[in-house]
């Protein structure tokens, strides 16, 4: 779906953080592609999330460099925010708001002018299916339409990247295969996607995985690349294999 | 920027007033607590329970005795004939204080020309004590004069022997000595703090529990204006429920202020600006919304008691003076009352109107700047 | 039984994990005490006013060096007009002004009788009366001194004792109102959050399904604050007695017994506020917006239940904390036993038993 011709819109250089004398992530090195649907993986403790936060212009390296959609993470974090979208593991929503207010809600902080928002919530509802429930609150949807609607909203002004940390936990097969023909359609439409999982299936669908371990990218390639190198059939054996001997165990 | 805290406050006007169980609690609860509360509030001494020992039983002490009752300050609750008795009055509540009238007193004071009377009081609650005892002495000192009079006419000190000096008092400012006008303030101002540094607090912290505020510390929403929306609906529920104080004031107490309600409002503002910054201060310090109680009450608490509303404060020590100085509602509590009661206007209420606003600066300049680094 | 330890343990667990709210919770007990203990007193000191005097003769200088003297009054300065008079009540910085009128010692030469005008702030009726009335006394003291001088016969002297609290300090009567507040406020509050909090977390259904009963749930959220309101009780009363020179003059075994009484009413109560909030701010808006000025108004320490009319009397009898702060005066400070206390035990233990069986039959096994 991605080539490798396309311009890079996450580059890291020895991106490092430090606190004191522990070192979450060390001289992380990657980048990611327009339109790439990238796995970032490792086992708890590794250091991905810390790595997300610096990325997402939260967290201040300790040194190294990064640049998102080309603005600098030390200097530009106010127009790093601008160009990605969020979505976190609580999911984010505001369970007392109804779906179409959070989405006007989130439109709005992102800039989007009224017509705007008019015409991408109804855009949004009818893509997701949920022309109904506009008016629901958003707690009592049940859980796999949570996800959706949280995935629709964080790229509801249409970044160039949206960071994805963990979004399927918890929902039935099904459901999952319906969020992941979100994130392909969103990846056609150039939005690079930027995606942490537990669930190895989840792996093979992503053009390119990274592995961290420890804090450092252990493997980083395509899942066919990656079961090649270590003579394996599924990226669950390839991250057993990296990840079993792993020192730190806990974020 | 305005765009986006116009977005922020459409969410948050959206959240609280959906919530219908706080909005009760928010408006409803204090309304009638302020209709209610005023009744029980009353310092004001009156039917002290005396319990009389007399072992005497002549014409004069059943005069004293008479006098006591008419008096009006004074409830007879025990006649008895042993100091036992009167004290185990005292001692199960059933008397504030008893007199004991020693045996052959009229005798003796005739005899002798001078008797004692014994009086003991409950001093636990010392406002009591003193006004008891000291209408118990002038009525003594009255009933003293009263037998000078009839049984000593002769020679008896009216004249240039014994100058005497009266008071003229008179009362300003609340010539009914209506108790209400000081009370219903109080209260009013003891609400509004709860509510706007409490919930201010609570509301931010839930945002922190949820998560919540982590997906809006990626978006482009400014911290500044992320606080800015979360201050603002507090200060308009601030402003609505001191309005809605007002009223009740005026329609169920009859009060109606005296001084400009500019003055009145501008000092309101002045004030809510002081404790939703407070309110920050606790939510940057708390991680969990039963952490953001546990500091509030802990303020809250502190300062209904020591902020003047029910007790006074010049009778502190210096020391405690000094720490009360520090409290944003001490200075509003003086304001409102003296605002309504008084007509004080600006230039009045000057330095307490800059000591809010220099606590205010400090609170919320702290509370920023530890939002900042922490959240 | 087994089962009941692992809870009340786990509840320990989380509470003491919790190292903010653990400050607050033995944090404020002690700093109120001390703060209330020593600051607070129903005594009123240093009332700031102004003296104006006309006549200037002996005795109103004399009478001026005793007020003075007195550490009842805190003279400002002299206001010349009633301009002058406005406007220091406006700014409040007096609260009476005390105008000995020209003709003051003409009058008390020639008449023997003379007038002095007391001029009272009256927005506080409180410190108007008692400030008036200190002036009176001064007065008066002043009147009965020349009385005497004059030798007039028939004195009649009284003997005035104060019981209980020789020296009119302000801490007999609000530690024990504070105590009652604190312990109250704190027990509920805890309680009831601590509840909806797994209500909300979702960790109640597992428990609810499990096969424990629901009595042994319940007893192992109240155990913890039990515990810890029973450490600040004591740490209360070593407080009082260490600093603020108020003892134990009672039984303390009585004390202890009564209090705890006090303090499972007021986990019964966190209980029932816990079962209708759906949420923490709710539980805790009930406690803190709905409870707080009620407990405080009618517990008695800060306003006399006799005064109040009757329906609030009727009002606070329905106060828990009402008969705990009696019960804490007569055994505390008057040294009195169970017979003096007996009627208000049995109310804190008929309002425990009903407040606790309700909540327990509340306290559905199914979810709303």
């Amino acid at each position: 779906m991605s080539s490798t011709t396309a311009p890079p819109v996450i580059v890291t250089d020895k991106l490092t953080k430090r606190f004191g004398q522990f070192v979450a992530c060390n001289e992380l090195t990657f980048q990611v592609s327009k339109g790439e649907i990238f796995g970032f993986l490792g086992a708890n403790g590794a250091g991905k999330t810390t790595a997300m936060r610096m990325l997402c212009g939260l967290l201040k390296p300790s040194s190294g460099k990064a640049a998102i959609a080309g603005f600098d993470v030390y200097t530009q974090t106010e127009k790093i925010k601008r160009s990605i979208g969020y979505m976190s593991q609580k999911f984010s929503l505001y369970d007392d708001l109804t779906v179409s207010e959070n989405i006007r809600f989130y439109a709005g902080i992102y800039g989007m002018s009224i017509p705007q928002i008019k015409s991408k919530t109804a855009q949004l509802l009818q893509e997701l299916e949920l022309e109904k429930e506009a008016k629901t609150l958003v707690s009592d949807l049940p859980l796999g339409w949570k996800q959706k609607l949280s995935f629709s909203v964080s790229i509801v002004h249409e970044p160039d990247i949206v960071f994805l940390d963990e979004p399927t936990g918890g929902v039935d097969p099904v459901t999952r295969r319906q969020f992941w023909d979100l994130i392909y359609h969103a990846a056609d439409r150039g939005v690079t996607i930027f995606v942490t999982t537990h669930y190895m299936d989840e792996a093979e669908y992503c053009n390119r995985v990274s592995i961290m371990v420890d804090g450092v990218i252990a493997a980083l390639d395509s899942p066919t690349n990656l079961k090649q190198q270590f003579g394996l059939d599924n990226m669950e054996d390839v991250f057993y294999q990296l990840a079993r001997n792993a020192k730190r165990k806990a974020d | 920027m305005i765009k986006t805290l116009y977005f922020l406050l459409e969410k948050e006007f959206r959240q609280i007033l959906r919530n219908k169980g706080i909005l009760r609690m928010l408006i409803i609860a204090p309304v009638i607590q302020l209709i209610l509360l005023p009744l029980a509030a009353d310092y004001t001494v009156k039917n002290i329970s005396i319990a009389v020992v007399d072992n005497d039983h002549s014409t004069a002490s059943q005069r004293l005795i008479a006098k006591i009752t008419s008096s009006g300050y004074f409830k007879l609750t025990g006649y008895t004939g042993s100091y036992q008795a009167g004290l185990s009055l005292v001692e199960n509540d059933k008397a504030d204080l008893t007199l004991q009238i020693p045996a052959h007193f009229e005798r003796d004071l005739v005899r002798e020309n001078t008797q004692k009377l014994y009086v003991a009081i409950n001093a636990i609650e010392g406002t009591k004590a003193n006004l008891g005892g000291a209408y118990l002495a002038s009525i003594i000192t009255s009933f003293n004069e009263d037998i000078r009079v009839d049984w000593h006419t002769a020679g008896s000190a009216t004249g240039s022997n014994a100058p005497q000096i009266s008071i003229a008092s008179s009362n300003w400012y609340n010539p009914l000595m209506n108790f209400n006008l000081y009370i219903v303030p109080a209260i009013l101002v003891s609400l509004i703090t709860a509510i706007a540094s409490m919930q201010t607090a609570f509301n931010i912290v839930k945002e922190k529990e949820t998560g919540t505020i982590e997906q809006i510390n990626v978006t482009p929403l400014r911290k500044m204006v992320f606080i800015t929306g979360k201050m603002v609906p507090f200060l308009v529920l601030g402003i609505i429920l001191f309005t809605l104080g007002l009223l009740v004031g005026w329609l169920f107490y009859g009060i109606v202020p005296v001084g400009s309600f500019l003055v009145l409002y501008a000092s309101l503002l002045d004030y809510l600006f002081a404790m939703l910054g407070l309110g920050l201060l606790i939510a940057t310090y708390s991680g969990t919304q039963q952490q953001a109680m546990s500091l509030s009450f802990f303020f809250i608490n502190i300062f209904n008691m020591m902020s003047g509303a029910f007790t006074a404060v010049d009778s502190m020590p210096d020391w405690a003076q000094a720490i009360v100085s520090t409290f944003p509602p001490y200075h509003f509590i003086r304001i409102t009352r003296m605002v309504m009661l008084k007509g004080s206007g600006f230039a009045d209420i000057g330095p307490d109107l800059a000591a809010l606003g220099a606590i205010g600066l400090v609170l919320n300049v702290w509370a920023i700047l530890n939002y900042r680094k922490t959240v | 039984m087994r089962q009941l330890i692992t809870f009340i343990r786990k509840e320990f667990l989380h509470v003491f994990r919790d190292r903010k709210t653990l400050l607050m919770l033995f944090g404020l007990p002690i700093a109120q005490i001390i703060l209330f203990g020593f600051a607070l007193s129903s005594e009123i000191k240093n009332s700031k006013i102004a003296i104006t005097d006309y006549s200037k003769d002996p005795v109103t200088e004399q009478l001026i060096n005793k007020i003075a003297s007195s550490n009842y009054f805190d003279i400002q300065h002299t206001v010349q007009s009633a301009e002058q008079l406005q406007s220091a009540f406006k700014k409040g910085d007096i609260r009476m002004a005390i105008v000995f009128p020209a003709n003051f010692s003409n009058d008390l030469t020639h008449t023997g009788k003379a007038t002095i005008q007391v001029i009272a702030d009256a927005s506080d009726p409180n410190q108007a009366t008692t400030i008036t009335n200190y002036i009176t006394r001064l007065i008066n003291d002043f009147n009965t001194q020349s009385t005497l001088n004059a030798g007039l016969p028939l004195q009649i002297v009284p003997e005035m004792q104060f019981l209980y609290n020789p020296e009119l300090r302000g801490a007999p009567n609000f530690v024990p109102g504070v105590m009652a507040l604190v312990l109250m406020l704190v027990c509920t509050m805890m309680t009831s959050v601590a509840i909806v909090k797994e209500k909300e977390l979702g960790t109640m259904e597992i428990l609810l399904v499990s096969p424990f009963k629901p009595i042994y749930i319940i007893i192992s959220k109240l155990a913890p604050n039990l515990l810890i309101s029973l450490v600040n009780l004591f740490i209360i009363l070593v407080l009082s007695a260490v600093f603020l020179d108020l003892h134990v003059k009672g039984s303390l075994l009585l004390l202890v017994f009564d209090s705890t009484l006090f303090i499972l009413t007021s986990l019964s109560i966190g209980l029932l506020l816990s079962i209708n909030a759906r949420t923490q701010q709710a539980a805790m808006m009930a406690s803190l917006m709905g409870m707080m000025l009620p407990t405080m108004l009618l517990t008695g320490f800060l306003f006399p239940i006799e005064n109040m009319p009757l329906p609030m009397q009727m009002l606070s009898n329905l106060v828990p904390s009402r008969w705990y702060f009696i019960i804490v005066k007569r055994v505390m400070l008057k040294g009195l036993g169970f017979s003096a206390v007996w009627k208000e035990t049995l109310i804190l233990t008929g309002m425990s038993l009903l407040l606790f069986t309700i909540s327990l039959r509340r306290f559905k096994i199914r979810l709303q």
